[in-house]
């Protein structure tokens, strides 16, 4: 074990796979010789060279055009999109494109290409820079979508996407690149679509992803410790594939499903969970489904103002709170 | 290059009389196959839309005799005569025209996204100008892995005024990657004149010096011209000295798609366009180079059974099986998003 920051992870993610595999190449705005905007990408290019880890213009339609030609034609390209606010500016090369290739050409096509992609608030960037838009690409049938939570899992998770043959959007939260785990030395390599238990208690079950995960941690701790609420934490860490069987057995086992989530409130992922476990695990529920969530706003950037939206620990502890009064 | 040097590489890169003959014989291919096309939509035996490319034949004729087979094609929903020419079958064409199990893609993709990986023919994009970057993304490939390959990407005079043309053509010259961006200007982007919308006189060639590439316009009813054009491009870009940006003039016989009689082109200008239809004029110079009358009625004749035999094997061939609708949206030959 070694600890590690959640932004060195990527860089580690990314160089393990380049070892491994020829056909890995990384390309993006400011990824090669800068390092990144975030720092998450530094060393790759003096490690690997300039043919495979290339800085490119700002121009996300030939960013991720070129990493579509690319996959279609024998290399695993990882793309790089600085902010996943930008993915608007590409998404028809996201979901018209990337994700239906492989369908309308009944199966002539493979599509084995990651974007990366610095998602989510609490850097006080504002409204075009701070966005958690997992549940645009979520939308789009074609499109695999992960978001990890830890450095291990950013490297486990991203050697599975490099792997896996399909489009995999991977969303790195801005505000855990700081962040610090423990890290098993040697390669990693995890799972697509498995979910990850955290914690287990018996009173209610919080599902969350990416940045909600520490909160919803340190919501767990409060809820037992002031509260005598005894929660489960479940970390989704892949929407899909989705692994509801996970889910449903946890949600089952206390009764209580909470959904702590950044995107703003519609069609945001937890509303797909509360409609599954409605459907499939009805029976199994002590209460109604709670749903924490971002107002349906866009991110004002004042400190006091970008906390007020989001879901805070004390709103997350106050809002499960209530529903057991 | 100008309109000058296009005619002094059409005399370098003369095609030899086996080369005029493919030439012909591809033009045909498509040209009987989307007559054939329009007459089964007429006989509604193909639904949805379909975009003709009846006039323009000798663009894709000439990059397909041109490119070598594992280069990479990608077109636009104006595609049914690139695929073609790639060497996709005739039933297969005919066959995703009209939704059967026969099609190229058994039914699933439809008239705007013919597709034949095996012949290098990576896509028919129905959103204009997203193969653009696409294509260049194949180039990067083969030049990362010394292949030699070349891809050349076809769109129409519309797509020159789109943000993906412009991102595409500067990645493509920046990184001298081996691609071929083939601009058919059939002077009109579906109904509206192109000129009327575009701020320069010549789309794509007066663009090409913003990416420091040479400005080349081709007659585009000239297959011979064509090819001379291509053979350089490819030549180029094999030789690793980058992308071109080449603008064939050319005019669409019919209306934009199914729905469209194209009534709004003045009746002269057709006139005029009719009498430069690049068959009949390829015809009488095969005749002026004394191949004989005989040796071509043969190819038509061919042709024409072909495009017949096709049409009977598309008609009955079954539609797709139910299922296929739940299949291939991944890699694993399934659908699920969960377990």
């Amino acid at each position: 074990m070694e600890e590690l920051t959640y932004r060195d992870a990527v860089a580690r993610g990314i160089a393990q796979e380049m070892a491994r595999d020829e056909r890995v190449v990384f390309l993006g705005e400011d990824v090669a010789l800068a390092g990144g905007v975030f720092k998450a990408t530094g060393g790759l290019l003096e490690r690997f060279g300039p043919k495979r880890v290339r800085d490119t213009p700002i121009a996300e339609q030939a960013i991720l055009g070129a990493a579509m030609g690319a996959a279609m034609t024998g290399l695993r390209p990882i793309a790089e999109i600085m902010f996943s606010d930008f993915l608007a500016v590409c998404w028809d090369i996201v979901a018209n494109e990337m994700a239906k290739m492989r369908y309308m050409s009944n199966g002539q096509v493979t599509m084995p290409v990651v974007i990366r992609t610095a998602n989510g608030a609490g850097a006080r960037f504002g409204a075009q820079h701070s966005q958690s838009v997992e549940n645009w690409a979520m939308m789009i049938p074609g499109l695999k979508v992960v978001a990890p939570a830890t450095p291990a899992d950013v490297i486990g998770l991203l050697a599975a996407a490099v792997r896996d043959p399909d489009p995999v959007l991977f969303f790195e939260h801005k505000s855990l690149y700081g962040t610090k785990g423990h890290v098993p030395v040697g390669e990693l390599v995890d799972e697509l679509g498995k979910a990850k238990v955290l914690r287990q208690g018996n009173d209610v079950t919080l599902v969350a992803l990416a940045a909600m995960v520490p909160r919803a941690l340190a919501a767990a701790e409060r809820l037992a410790s002031e509260h005598g609420v005894s929660a489960t934490v479940v970390d989704v860490r892949s929407l899909v594939p989705l692994d509801t069987a996970t889910l449903l057995r946890e949600i089952a086992h206390t009764g209580r499903l909470v959904t702590i989530e950044e995107n703003p409130r519609l069609c945001g992922w937890g509303a797909e969970i509360v409609s599954i476990a409605a459907h499939e695990i009805f029976y199994s529920l002590d209460g109604p489904a709670l749903r924490i969530t971002t107002p349906h706003l866009p991110l004002p950037s004042a400190d006091n103002l970008e906390d007020a939206v989001l879901p805070t620990v004390n709103r997350i502890v106050k809002e499960i709170v209530e529903t057991f009064d | 290059m100008s309109q000058t040097g296009a005619s002094q590489a059409a005399q370098d890169c003369e095609p030899d009389r086996a080369t005029r003959l493919q030439l012909y014989r591809k033009m045909l291919d498509v040209r009987l196959v989307e007559k054939r096309a329009y007459d089964l939509f007429m006989q509604n035996l193909i639904k949805g839309t379909s975009h003709l490319a009846l006039g323009q034949e000798a663009i894709a004729a000439a990059f397909g005799v041109a490119m070598r087979k594992d280069d990479y094609s990608f077109c636009t929903y104006r595609g049914h005569a690139h695929t073609l020419v790639r060497g996709a079958s005739m039933v297969g064409v005919l066959g995703e025209l009209m939704g059967r199990e026969c099609g190229l893609m058994a039914g699933k993709g439809g008239s705007m996204h013919l597709t034949s990986a095996e012949h290098g023919a990576l896509g028919s994009y129905a959103i204009v100008g997203a193969h653009l970057p696409i294509a260049a993304g194949a180039a990067w490939s083969a030049q990362y892995r010394g292949t030699q390959q070349v891809a050349v990407c076809f769109f129409g005079d519309g797509t020159t005024n789109i943000g993906a043309f412009h991102e595409a053509l500067n990645f493509a010259a920046v990184w001298k990657l081996p691609v071929v961006f083939v601009c058919e200007n059939n002077l009109y982007m579906e109904y509206t004149p192109i000129g009327t919308v575009t701020a320069v006189q010549h789309p794509a060639a007066d663009r090409a010096a913003a990416y420091a590439l040479e400005s080349i316009i081709v007659d585009g009813n000239d297959v011979d011209a064509v090819y001379a054009v291509a053979m350089r491009a490819l030549a180029r870009a094999r030789a690793g000295e980058g992308p071109s940006l080449i603008e064939a003039k050319t005019y669409r016989h019919s209306g934009h798609s199914r729905a469209d009689p194209g009534k709004y082109r003045p009746t002269p200008e057709i006139e005029a366009w009719m009498k430069r239809d690049p068959l009949p004029m390829y015809r009488q110079r095969l005749v002026s180079l004394s191949i004989p009358e005989a040796e071509l009625a043969a190819i038509e004749n061919d042709v024409r059974a072909q495009v017949d035999a096709a049409t009977e094997a598309a008609r009955n061939s079954r539609p797709p099986p139910v299922e296929l609708a739940f299949t291939q949206l991944w890699a694993d030959g399934g659908f699920a998003w969960r377990n």
